[in-house]
């Protein structure tokens, strides 16, 4: 969550490499793509968010990540995790998560220990029935020592780092005589207890109120300035976004339609469906009678859709003519902003040139686009 | 906890004492008494008791006072000597009687109830785990079908089937010739032989439920957060499913163990009757046809001492498995 100006840095390495995922779940109603074509990067000390409403497939994207899906689900693509050194960045001895057993002890060496997960709801996700200490430890206790009064140390020592005080009477206590906050904090330390190299953090701070869900974000950021590890942010908030993230992806009905460095995001919103979202957040200083801008309609469900952009019933710039003929590709604007929209494809069905604001790929003939899988890793 | 359970068992006094009233007050209400029902008996084998004899009957068994004489009388009696008052019917203390079934009625309410849990729980957790497979329709298809099924008519098949097969209709807890000696390896054995055909017709129907209840259970707990959690972590599905789903589908389970030993105690006397076993339920059933008011009355006041006391039970045990639960009653306390 490194707040200095991201574009000017050397990358860091590669920690995880999601290409072409896609999880399917069949309903009663068909096939419901839920997760349909995403890719994306993570890198070591670095945050990627990924944005988008309920229903966009984001935390089903999170999950497959782990394997978490019932094996009812149909998933493909690759989720490649390179090795902890950077070493595999290459790609050539990286671990492809998909293609492990779902219950398998390959995959279980992996969860908690190389990947962890935090969870939107604090409030659910201990057991009621088990101490707050024993759940911590049991990640401990799978993946760091056998021994387990060391992994009490460890316990308490992430406890502490978390910012729970008086570790040695919480550690034995139940979750619920913790708060909303400090059970956010326990599970960050039960994430983070075995030092994993990614961080999955889906809507951490979603049921938090707001000062905790803001002293939440700066342990995240102090802990990942520690220990180097890449986060991957998963949130519906673009406050919260711009506060805690390097890169942003914009995810609707299943697929990434805007991904860019975040400032760049905030600053020069491509998308018809980025812009809508960020008209969407109140400002402050905004006037009395201003009206916020929802976007119009729902996510449609995403079962049977035919081939044409997906958010174009809900699009203020559609091109008619031309949204409904097929779906749009993603688009490379700069080598590290891309969009899903025909208002930037010069190869869109019919040129014309559309109302609105397309200052990239009308401006500038000689900045063509270009399919993302030749870009540059 | 202590002063937990200690404040529960003392407040278990009145209630008891409660419930004898309104039992003393039911079992006199139907018109007659013990010495109207038992000169009807009389009449039918053509003896008659003149009024003058039935009065003297009724002053000797203290018959003629109001209700709630008798009911002061017979309690009194059990507080301060244990006397639990006169059976007419058997022409014995109470006590002598109760003290006669009372074995054999525990056993089989026990292993009835051991036999329910024993076969529903892991038949519960299967269905669970391989929803909608064969074999949880196969379970789910035969667990209705003994719900449905009628107590005696499951008893008569199975008497059939044993004496079909073994000769034997394994009528009763024992066979006769057992009866007059003392206890022995092989009449062990031959009770447990006799107890197979009582404890499956009393236990089916409540297994059946209880792999429903079971199954439901499981299934809500193995879809919560935290074990999505545990999964995340790297759990094996083995261990999860053991540690937190099983763990906790138990709780609503142990919460009834108290009420369904009583349930199984009550329930059983159709089957009883149809079997021929020693048990209180065709006693207790004699007991209040005949107005024998005394025995009846602590039978009734015995289970409903039953009651009370397993649901202290399942309140403690729940209290155990559940710190959510303990902690409230600790604030309480």
């Amino acid at each position: 969550m490194t707040t200095t100006p991201e574009d000017t840095t050397p990358p860091a390495h590669l920690v995880l490499t999601v290409e072409d995922l896609a999880v399917h779940v069949p309903t009663e109603h068909g096939l419901l793509r839920a997760v349909d074509g995403v890719s994306f990067e993570v890198r070591a000390g670095r945050t990627l968010g990924i944005v988008g409403e309920s229903g966009s497939g984001k935390s089903l994207t999170a999950k497959s990540l782990l394997r978490l899906h019932p094996a009812a689900f149909r998933e493909s693509g690759r989720v490649l995790l390179h090795g902890a050194d950077g070493s595999g960045a290459d790609g050539t001895d990286a671990l492809d998560i998909m293609e492990l057993r779902r219950d398998g002890p390959m995959i279980r060496a992996v969860r908690g220990r190389r990947i962890a997960l935090i969870f939107q709801e604090p409030m659910t996700a201990f057991s009621p029935l088990h101490t707050i200490g024993d759940q911590i430890m049991e990640a401990i206790l799978l993946h760091r020592t056998a021994d387990r009064a060391e992994a009490r140390d460890i316990c308490l020592e992430w406890m502490l780092r978390v910012g729970i005080g008086d570790a040695q009477r919480r550690i034995d206590q139940y979750p619920h005589e913790f708060s909303g906050g400090m059970r956010q904090r326990a599970m960050i330390a039960m994430a983070l207890s075995c030092e994993p190299e990614v961080l999955i953090a889906d809507e951490p701070t979603t049921a938090l109120d707001v000062t905790i869900q803001a002293q939440v974000l700066e342990l995240m950021q102090e802990l990942q300035a520690e220990t180097g590890m890449a986060i991957v942010f998963i949130t519906h908030d673009l406050a919260v976004v711009a506060g805690t993230c390097d890169e942003v992806a914009v995810m609707y009905l299943g697929r990434i339609v805007e991904q860019a460095p975040v400032r760049e995001l905030f600053a020069n919103p491509q998308h018809p469906y980025t812009r809508g979202l960020l008209r969407s957040i109140p400002r402050f200083g905004m006037g009395r009678d201003e009206r916020l801008q929802a976007i119009e309609g729902t996510v449609p469900q995403a079962i049977d859709l035919p081939a044409m952009c997906s958010f174009r019933d809900r699009c203020g710039a559609r091109i008619e003519g031309v949204c409904e003929t097929a779906e749009p590709r993603l688009l490379e604007l700069t080598d590290r902003h891309q969009v899903r929209c025909f208002l930037h494809d010069p190869d869109a069905p019919v040129p014309d040139q559309p109302v609105g604001s397309t200052e990239s790929t009308a401006s500038d003939p000689a900045h063509a686009p270009v399919v993302p899988e030749e870009s540059p890793a | 906890m202590l002063t937990y359970i200690l404040r529960r068992t003392l407040m278990m006094i009145p209630v008891v004492l409660v419930i004898s009233v309104i039992v003393f007050w039911i079992i006199q209400l139907p018109p007659g008494d013990y010495v109207s029902s038992h000169v009807m008996e009389l009449q039918k084998e053509g003896e008659q008791l003149s009024a003058a004899e039935q009065d003297a009957l009724r002053e000797r068994y203290g018959l003629d006072q109001p209700w709630y004489a008798q009911y002061l009388a017979w309690i009194w009696g059990i507080l301060t000597r244990g006397d639990l008052g006169y059976s007419f019917a058997y022409s014995q203390p109470v006590l002598a009687v109760v003290e006669r079934y009372m074995a054999t009625t525990l056993i089989v309410a026990v292993a009835s109830m051991v036999f329910t849990y024993v076969v529903a729980i892991p038949i519960g957790v299967y269905s669970a785990v391989k929803q909608y497979s064969v074999g949880d329709y196969v379970f789910t298809t035969v667990g209705f079908l003994g719900m449905a099924t009628p107590n005696f008519l499951l008893a008569i098949i199975l008497m059939y089937l044993s004496y079909i097969w073994f000769g034997n209709p394994m009528l009763g807890l024992q066979s006769p010739e057992y009866a007059a000696q003392g206890w022995s390896p092989a009449r062990v054995l031959d009770m447990l032989r006799h107890l197979v055909i009582p404890v499956v017709v009393i236990g089916t129907a409540s297994t059946c439920e209880l792999i429903r209840v079971m199954r439901g259970q499981m299934l809500d707990e193995m879809t919560k957060q935290h074990v999505l959690t545990a999964r995340a972590k790297g759990v094996k599905e083995s261990t999860n499913l053991r540690k937190y789903s099983l763990r906790a589908a138990l709780n609503p389970i142990v919460s009834t163990i108290g009420w369904s030993l009583t349930a199984i105690f009550t329930g059983s006397t159709i089957t009883a009757i149809v079997l021929n076993l020693p048990t209180q339920g065709p006693v207790m059933l004699d007991a209040l046809m005949a107005q024998d008011m005394y025995l009846a009355g602590a039978w009734l006041g015995f289970m409903a001492i039953l009651t009370v006391i397993g649901t202290l039970i399942s309140d403690i045990l729940l209290a155990w498995l559940d710190p959510r639960i303990r902690d409230e009653r600790r604030a309480r306390a």
